[in-house]
């Protein structure tokens, strides 16, 4: 602390007269926690300048991110409607996507709607109600951990892909050399993984749906010990029509969400292979939240257009 | 075989040393030039990369630009055809303004241009024969016609038997061949080297030399290429592609290409354009150093 003071005094006493403010303010990078801490013995402390330019920073950086990201979103999706399209990419990309996902997501609805049967059977023993467990199964699963869980499978196994596949032809300059050889890789490469992704995820979604429905019936049947028949009319005739809507609408949110995120980070992808691991962290992580961020979002608009009988 | 293109013809430049700013304007009596940089300028979040950079490439003429590691030679490279904006200048690229046209419009001029990547930049899951014949593709050629001109592309690098390989199998010589081929296939109208002989061996870096001299004097394409090795600048400069013995040959004593000409970049100005007699003769104490 003696060192800190000693600054801020010989601020004061300069010949100039600086003011303690002007003295902090014109101190070097190096100086600025001594700045910071001969600021402190002042009551009339001003606002420390270095932390104000890293609030701002951050806070531009992020608002660039978004502008960057909007623009980005609106290219790949216009692009559908401008030639050239290229649907080889488009089936390809949809082999990767739902083909190559159905085994997670058939094992991760499976097991999820056989754990929900577990504890819902439980909670609602305690009510003498255990015969809904099929409706609760089948709501649940359908209205929202289907659509958000695949979301999440998916991000998880295809963001990642995405990220890392574009982010390694970035640092190879591959995609310059696709530029260069007159294509435009946000036509060739982002646009197909997003309808791709976007269509995928809706039939992925009610594989999930339906194999958690089917895991439901098979704890309740094989290991609760309670009569299937039951648990499929439950699960059946309670449902709804706004269920399956509400079911139906949040894979396209997510799919679009995956693809978007996924290959955005990708193609800004710099810093060599570190740069391709950060990209791909980057992706799933902000396509996890997003996901579970739109989720609610659109659940909260869905309730309202289809208020709950 | 690959057919010349129609507009390339032999040309030489005329030597500018100290780099003066050409005219964008073509004279009466000279081809327009198939690139022109007037005062270009670039950077990056930091001090400028390139600062006014003024220069030419005539129609059948071979730029050699020279300079140290991270001077911004492949940035300029990368200017010339719109792969990166500058901040300021102009940029004439087969007589067309480039500097402010929309992407969506570069595209098929860049389709004009053939580019090969300091690594090869070529793509991992297609073939050695699709990533050559990766621009026919795109056009929806028939797949015969595609194979027959592959394969010229590929004799021409002598790398025929790796038609079906993948680029992961292949050395990095072999990588900067095919990527040579695939510049070459869409018989362009402008070549742009981005070091091709870079971290390659002096065998394999002289095999690429061969070649790129056999496609300057078979096809008289213009071409821009960017290197810090003096070696293979002086090489190109100082050989010719004897057709009959099918190699590489020198040049008689004291002979050099009229048509292979020198730039020099130092910290992002350019400081030398002309030809090898004059770099030879600068006075540009930084010349000397390089290549002392």
């Amino acid at each position: 602390m003696p060192a800190l003071i000693h600054q801020s005094k010989k601020a004061r006493n300069s010949p100039g007269g600086l003011s303690q403010t002007s003295a902090a303010v014109s101190l070097p990078a190096s100086c600025a926690i001594l700045s910071r801490g001969a600021a402190k013995s002042s009551p009339r402390r001003p606002a420390d300048p270095m932390a104000i330019a890293a609030i701002e920073r951050t806070a531009k950086h992020m608002v660039l991110t978004v502008q960057d990201y909007s623009l980005f979103a609106h290219r790949a999706v216009m692009n559908l409607f401008r030639p050239p399209r290229y649907w080889t990419d488009f089936l390809i990309q949809s082999n990767i996507i739902g083909v190559g996902s159905t085994s997670i997501v058939l094992l991760s609805g499976f097991f999820t709607g056989g754990v929900l049967a577990l504890q819902s059977a439980a909670t609602l023993s305690e009510f003498g109600a255990t015969a809904v467990t099929g409706r609760f199964v089948s709501i649940t699963m359908i209205r929202e951990l289907g659509p958000v869980l695949t979301g999440i499978m998916v991000a998880g196994r295809n963001a990642s892909s995405m990220a890392s596949e574009l982010g390694s032809m970035v640092v190879t300059e591959q995609i310059d050399a696709m530029r260069a050889l007159g294509v435009d890789p946000m036509r060739k490469l982002v646009t197909p993984r997003l309808f791709a992704c976007i269509s995928m995820l809706l039939f992925l979604t009610i594989l999930a749906d339906a194999c958690g429905i089917l895991g439901g019936g098979f704890v309740t049947v094989f290991m609760n010990h309670q009569n299937g028949t039951q648990y499929i009319s439950q699960a059946w005739e309670h449902l709804r029509y706004p269920d399956i809507i509400q079911g139906l609408a949040k894979p396209l949110f997510s799919g679009f969400i995956i693809a978007s995120i996924g290959c955005f980070y990708g193609m800004r992808t710099s810093g060599g292979t570190e740069g391709v691991g950060r990209s791909t962290i980057q992706a799933v992580v902000t396509s996890s939240v997003l996901i579970i961020f739109v989720d609610f979002l659109v659940t909260q608009v869905l309730l309202t257009l289809f208020p709950a009988p | 075989m690959i057919e010349p293109p129609a507009s390339a013809h032999p040309a030489q430049a005329e030597p500018a040393p100290g780099g003066s700013a050409p005219s964008l304007a073509p004279s009466a009596d000279a081809a327009p030039p198939v690139v022109a940089f007037r005062n270009v300028s670039i950077a990056f979040d930091g001090p400028p990369v390139l600062q006014d950079i003024s220069f030419s490439v005539a129609p059948g003429e071979t730029r050699i630009l020279l300079g140290p590691a991270g001077v911004g030679k492949s940035v300029m490279l990368k200017l010339v055809n719109g792969l990166l904006r500058p901040d300021r200048g102009g940029i004439l690229l087969f007589g067309q303004e480039i500097t402010t046209m929309p992407e969506q419009q570069l595209f098929p001029l860049r389709t004009r241009t053939g580019m090969v990547f300091q690594e090869g930049a070529l793509f991992d899951s297609l073939t050695v024969r699709d990533n050559v014949a990766y621009q026919l593709i795109q056009e929806g050629v028939p797949d015969d016609e595609i194979d027959r001109r592959v394969r010229d592309a590929l004799r021409f690098v002598e790398l025929e038997e790796t038609f079906d390989f993948y680029p992961a199998s292949l050395s990095g010589g072999m990588r900067r061949r095919v990527a040579i081929a695939r510049a070459l296939i869409h018989q362009p109208e402008l070549i742009l080297y981005d070091s091709p002989t870079g971290g390659l061996d002096p065998v394999t870096s002289t095999t690429i030399i061969e070649l790129i001299v056999k496609e300057r004097d078979v096809y008289r394409t213009p071409s821009l290429l960017v290197t810090h090795r003096l070696q293979d600048a002086f090489t190109l400069c100082t050989h010719r592609f004897d057709a009959e013995e099918g190699k590489m040959v020198p040049l008689p004593q004291g002979e050099t290409d009229p048509d292979t000409t020198f730039l020099m970049l130092e910290e992002g100005r350019l400081i030398f354009d002309g030809s090898l007699r004059d770099l030879l003769h600068t006075p540009n104490k930084f010349v000397r150093e390089f290549l002392e």
